[in-house]
């Protein structure tokens, strides 16, 4: 449930247009021109107070929603509720579906809300448009399983589904409610998610149990197609999670290489700092084409680039070997490339000495990769790498030593030497 | 209605089990033994040859389907003499003499009408060419329920004398009792009022059309006229805290002036009113009014820049000693004339003096003599006076700017925060909805419901914690007392630190200046300087945003003003193009 605030933020932020001054070639600056540029949007009129005041109520709302403030959430939402009123159609028409995500997670979290609560909100916002119809009652229908309801929320959601089917007029199956046997249950259950599936849209948890149970029953190809659907269909909304089921499937299918990679790379498009992307560094690095080679090493960077992944030990083991790889394959060009974008300010990101020092404390085994990617990329003379090498530990002096070779070896600050 | 009709009708009724039916006039059936009215309507198979008595009788039908809702008829002028009405009543309860309401606005109001011709005066214009000969003929008294009198009895020019007499209150106002009569209209494109789609049509240029934002104008002319001492500023803040009715006046008006369609673009406003906007309204006003000079502003008038300077500075927590220094700035740049103040519509260049930002602008620069707000010398200067304010304990002590600024960068934080939430959750809409036309009326009534449904539920999520009451109105955002120690009043602090003796008078520590703006723009556009923000130090940038939240307006706005003062007080250095961007000038009194 908690996702919807962060998609709200996430969609919001993409429509921010930063309020700045219109500047021309020469410094000089029109703040005027900004305002009648910001009318273009809307037809020539200067936005209305009205909207400014909804746009308002709306950050506050996430606002509050982020620092988990409930109460202060449902104060501002009783403001906002003014937006199905807007003059505006096209706002009007958007707004049942933020009023709808903001006010299910407001009810879910806040203290005083009950069960009946939230569903007498439900049922309100079921009935504005259509097209919310379906999808409310779903996210309604996992509200009561998360409050243990199944029972209700299956009920429910059979009582939606038949409903809404009646309306889009679908005459592909019937629903049998006397049926009480397991297989029954999941099948019709199934066909009720295959329906549901074909229509746009984030049905994550649906989808697994989907495939699940198809998988179950034997069913490949129909698993196939239904996440190649999800992941593919254009009509659907990005969803990294999509590529991962695909993924999941396939590897468990044994597919060949080649698809797994193609799989995997839009997933590195979409979140290029996913756990997911070492496996698909693995891939890249035991395929034979040169251009997966050098891919391999853009993912490692890539995920490195993320604070989450920074204390990863096998990354950087990868990256260091990987490296010395490369390096030994006479693709210096590539490692350059790569670290052009990054040498102003992964040094101090990474390789700064407090790091030096707290990672040394921290976990050895991961100081020294780090100490000899920082040696290999910045040379024998950077602050991390100085900083291990003088370290004495039984255990790791070896291990140091060889590092210290390597470096001497391979580095790109003077290379060859 | 006959029976035949509705022979094809062949259900039992539900009531009486009878099986004769007849039709009603809205066209649905009806018992004609027990008189039961069903929802089940004829439906008009052949629309061939239909009998003229028949057409007749829809006819009718249709004819009472006209007006959508029965009440009054009015028109949109008299709406907006209502709203006037309202808003003279609650100037009245903020402290405004009476005359306001009854001579100087009820006048304004009957001068416009007669300038707009549409009222007092021979052809008033109105629609479909109808004449109002209805109100020539109503006898004359002076007061809002008043019939419109005859041109000739606003002739004289002089508001001053004004020879009407005051009528005791308490009157409700009605509109014009006009007789009811009939109108073409297309069920699509209506309006409560009987002009509303001709109103929103009309575009005569000569004229100037009644806006809400207009009624404020208004409102402030009859202020200036009184020389009360509610400035531009605080009219318009009066309206945002809802102490004037504005947004959703039309609300009050009485029960039988039903509003809907084309009114709502007139009357249901979803902006608030904006200073610069009023103000060019309020100029546009008098021009078209033909207004004579107003009242003189003297040196005891509220608005002169000596007294709303002093409160100012005490609102902004500055010593009192400034006002010395402002003074002084005041009578040099001759801003303090009587001819300068006085607003004079007639005029060649016909300007009113903007006194609220007038009078802060002087401040700012004031500031910058005393202090230069480089980003430097205000923080050094800041330093002696906190030294010496350690060591001499039991003196009056030193203005510190450095302190000033930390209380007043938290009270103003706080102030812009609670106005930020109280714009956000501010209600817009009306509680009784406004429809366009008979189309929509169900859908606009049935979201209403929905949305004060979802209202009433999550309200009773929120806490019944103390609700922020109503502030009572008053001038002044920001009260400080001596001896508070959470927050500092400065008042009483000393300019010792900043000033120094130089022979028998006193002058700045400080002997640096610099212009807000170097060079004005002389061209077409309308404003002579532009504001970017980081072209200016940080200090700078405080003052001009504190100022100019005090007053609700642009940042832009205050800056240029600001940049206009310092032209006159050194008008000398603005004659030659000087490519330096400071001027030495040592200011003393």
């Amino acid at each position: 449930m908690s996702d919807f605030s962060e998609e709200l933020i996430r969609s919001k932020t993409e429509d921010d247009k930063e309020e700045s001054c219109v500047f021309s070639g020469t410094g000089m600056s029109f703040p005027w021109l900004q305002k009648h540029i910001g009318t273009v949007e809307t037809g020539g009129k200067k936005e209305k107070d009205f909207a400014q005041t909804t746009s308002a109520c709306l950050g506050f709302i996430q606002e509050a929603l982020l620092k988990h403030q409930w109460q202060q959430a449902a104060d501002y939402m009783h403001s906002y509720f003014q937006i199905l009123e807007d003059s505006d159609s096209h706002k009007r028409q958007a707004a049942p579906e933020i009023i709808w995500k903001l006010g299910s997670e407001i009810l879910f979290y806040h203290p005083k809300s009950s069960v009946e609560t939230f569903n007498t909100f439900a049922d309100r916002m079921k009935n504005i448009g259509v097209m919310n119809y379906l999808k409310i009652s779903l996210q309604h229908a996992l509200y009561l399983l998360h409050h243990g309801m199944l029972e209700d929320a299956n009920r429910n959601l059979s009582f939606h589904l038949r409903t809404f089917s009646l309306w889009a007029d679908e005459d592909d199956y019937a629903y049998n409610t006397a049926s009480q046997n397991m297989f029954d249950h999941s099948w019709k259950t199934s066909v009720n998610l295959r329906a549901l599936i074909q229509t746009p849209g984030v049905w994550d948890p649906f989808v697994k149990s989907y495939v699940e149970m198809l998988e179950f029953y034997g069913d490949q190809d129909g698993a196939r197609e239904v996440l190649t659907n999800y992941a593919y269909d254009e009509k659907f909304p990005s969803n990294p999670n999509a590529h991962i089921y695909l993924y999941n499937f396939l590897k468990r299918e044994k597919a060949p290489r080649e698809k797994l990679i193609s799989v995997l790379k839009i997933l590195y498009q979409i979140v290029p700092s996913h756990k997911l992307m070492l496996e698909f560094h693995r891939l890249l690095r035991k395929s034979e084409k040169e251009d997966h080679h050098k891919l391999g090493l853009e993912v490692l960077f890539g995920v490195l680039d993320f604070a989450g992944c920074t204390k990863n030990i096998t990354a950087w083991k990868y990256l260091a070997k990987y490296l010395r790889q490369t390096l030994m394959g006479n693709h210096l060009a590539w490692v350059q490339e790569e670290w052009k974008t990054r040498k102003n300010w992964w040094p101090s990101f990474h390789f700064s000495s407090f790091w030096a020092k707290s990672d040394w404390k921290e976990d050895k085994a991961l100081a020294c990769e780090k100490a000899l990617v920082a040696g290999i990329l910045l040379g024998k003379g950077c602050r991390y790498f100085r900083f291990i090498s003088k370290q004495d530990d039984q255990v790791l002096r070896k291990k140091i030593k060889q590092i210290k070779k390597s470096v001497k070896k391979h580095s790109v600050v003077n290379p060859g030497l | 209605m006959d029976l035949e009709e509705a022979k094809e009708f062949r259900e039992r009724c539900t009531q009486c089990a009878a099986v004769s039916w007849g039709l009603t006039d809205e066209g649905k059936y009806y018992c004609t033994s027990c008189h039961n009215v069903t929802e089940r309507s004829k439906e008009v198979i052949n629309t061939g040859a239909i009998p003229n008595t028949k057409i007749q009788a829809i006819n009718r039908g249709l004819k009472r389907k006209r007006k959508l809702e029965k009440g009054w008829d009015w028109y949109v002028c008299e709406g907006f003499q209502q709203i006037l009405y309202q808003q003279a009543e609650a100037l009245k309860t903020l402290g405004v003499g009476p005359e306001l309401k009854n001579e100087v606005l009820h006048n304004f109001w009957k001068r416009y009408l007669q300038k707009s011709k549409q009222a007092y005066c021979k052809n008033p214009i109105y629609t479909s060419g109808r004449k109002a000969t209805v109100l020539e003929d109503n006898p004359s008294h002076s007061d809002w329920d008043s019939e419109p009198d005859l041109l000739s009895d606003f002739s004289c020019p002089s508001f001053v004398e004004s020879g009407t007499d005051s009528q005791p209150d308490g009157h409700t106002p009605k509109p014009f009792p006009i007789s009811k009569v009939s109108q073409s209209e297309t069920a699509s494109i209506c309006s409560g009022s009987l002009d509303g789609v001709e109103y929103s049509l009309r575009k005569e240029k000569e004229i100037v059309k009644m806006t809400m934002p207009r009624t404020l104008a208004f409102c402030y002319l009859s202020l200036l006229w009184q020389r009360e001492t509610i400035t531009l500023s605080d009219l318009l803040r009066f309206v945002e805290e809802g102490h004037i009715p504005y947004i959703n006046a039309f609300q009050h008006f009485p029960e039988e002036m039903k509003l809907y369609g084309r009114d709502k673009g007139i009357f249901a406003i979803e902006s608030w009113p904006t200073y610069e906007d009023i103000y060019k309204k309020v100029i546009e006003i008098a021009k078209f009014l033909d207004l004579p000079r107003f009242p003189d502003i003297t040196e005891d008038s509220y608005l002169h820049p000596n007294i709303l300077c002093m409160k100012y500075l005490m609102e902004v927590n500055l010593p009192d000693e400034m006002n010395d220094l402002t003074c002084q700035v005041v009578k040099m740049t001759g801003i303090g004339e009587v001819d300068f103040l006085t607003f004079d519509p007639i005029a060649k260049m016909a300007k009113t003096v903007k006194y609220d930002v007038q009078a802060v602008a002087v401040i700012v620069v004031v500031l910058k003599l005393l202090f230069l707000l480089d980003d430097n010398l205000e923080w050094t200067l800041s330093n002696i006076a906190e030294k010496y304010n350690e060591k001499n304990k039991e003196d009056k002590p030193w203005f510190d700017f450095r302190k000033w600024y930390q209380v007043m960068k938290k009270s103003i934080d706080e102030k812009k925060q609670k106005w930020e939430e109280a714009r956000a959750k501010y209600l817009w809409k009306s509680e009784k909805p406004l429809y366009h036309s008979s189309i929509d009326r169900a859908v606009v009534y049935k979201r209403r419901e929905m949305v004060v449904s979802l209202q009433k539920q999550f309200s009773a999520l929120v806490d019944s914690a103390p609700t922020v009451e109503k502030k009572s109105p008053s001038s002044f955002q920001f009260n400080w007392t001596e001896g508070d120690s959470a927050r500092t009043c400065f008042h009483g602090h000393g300019l010792q630190g900043i000033l120094k003796k130089k022979g028998q008078s006193l002058t700045t520590k400080n002997s640096l200046y610099w212009l807000s703006t170097q060079k004005f723009c002389r061209s077409y556009c309308k404003h002579v300087t532009t504001y970017e923000e980081s072209n200016f130090s940080l200090s700078y940038q405080f003052i001009i945003n504190l100022f100019s939240f005090l007053l609700r307006i642009k940042t832009s706005s205050l800056h240029e003003e600001v940049s206009l003062i310092e032209k006159i007080l050194f008008k000398r250095k603005y004659g030659k193009t000087k490519k330096k961007s400071r001027s030495r000038k040592g200011r003393k009194y």
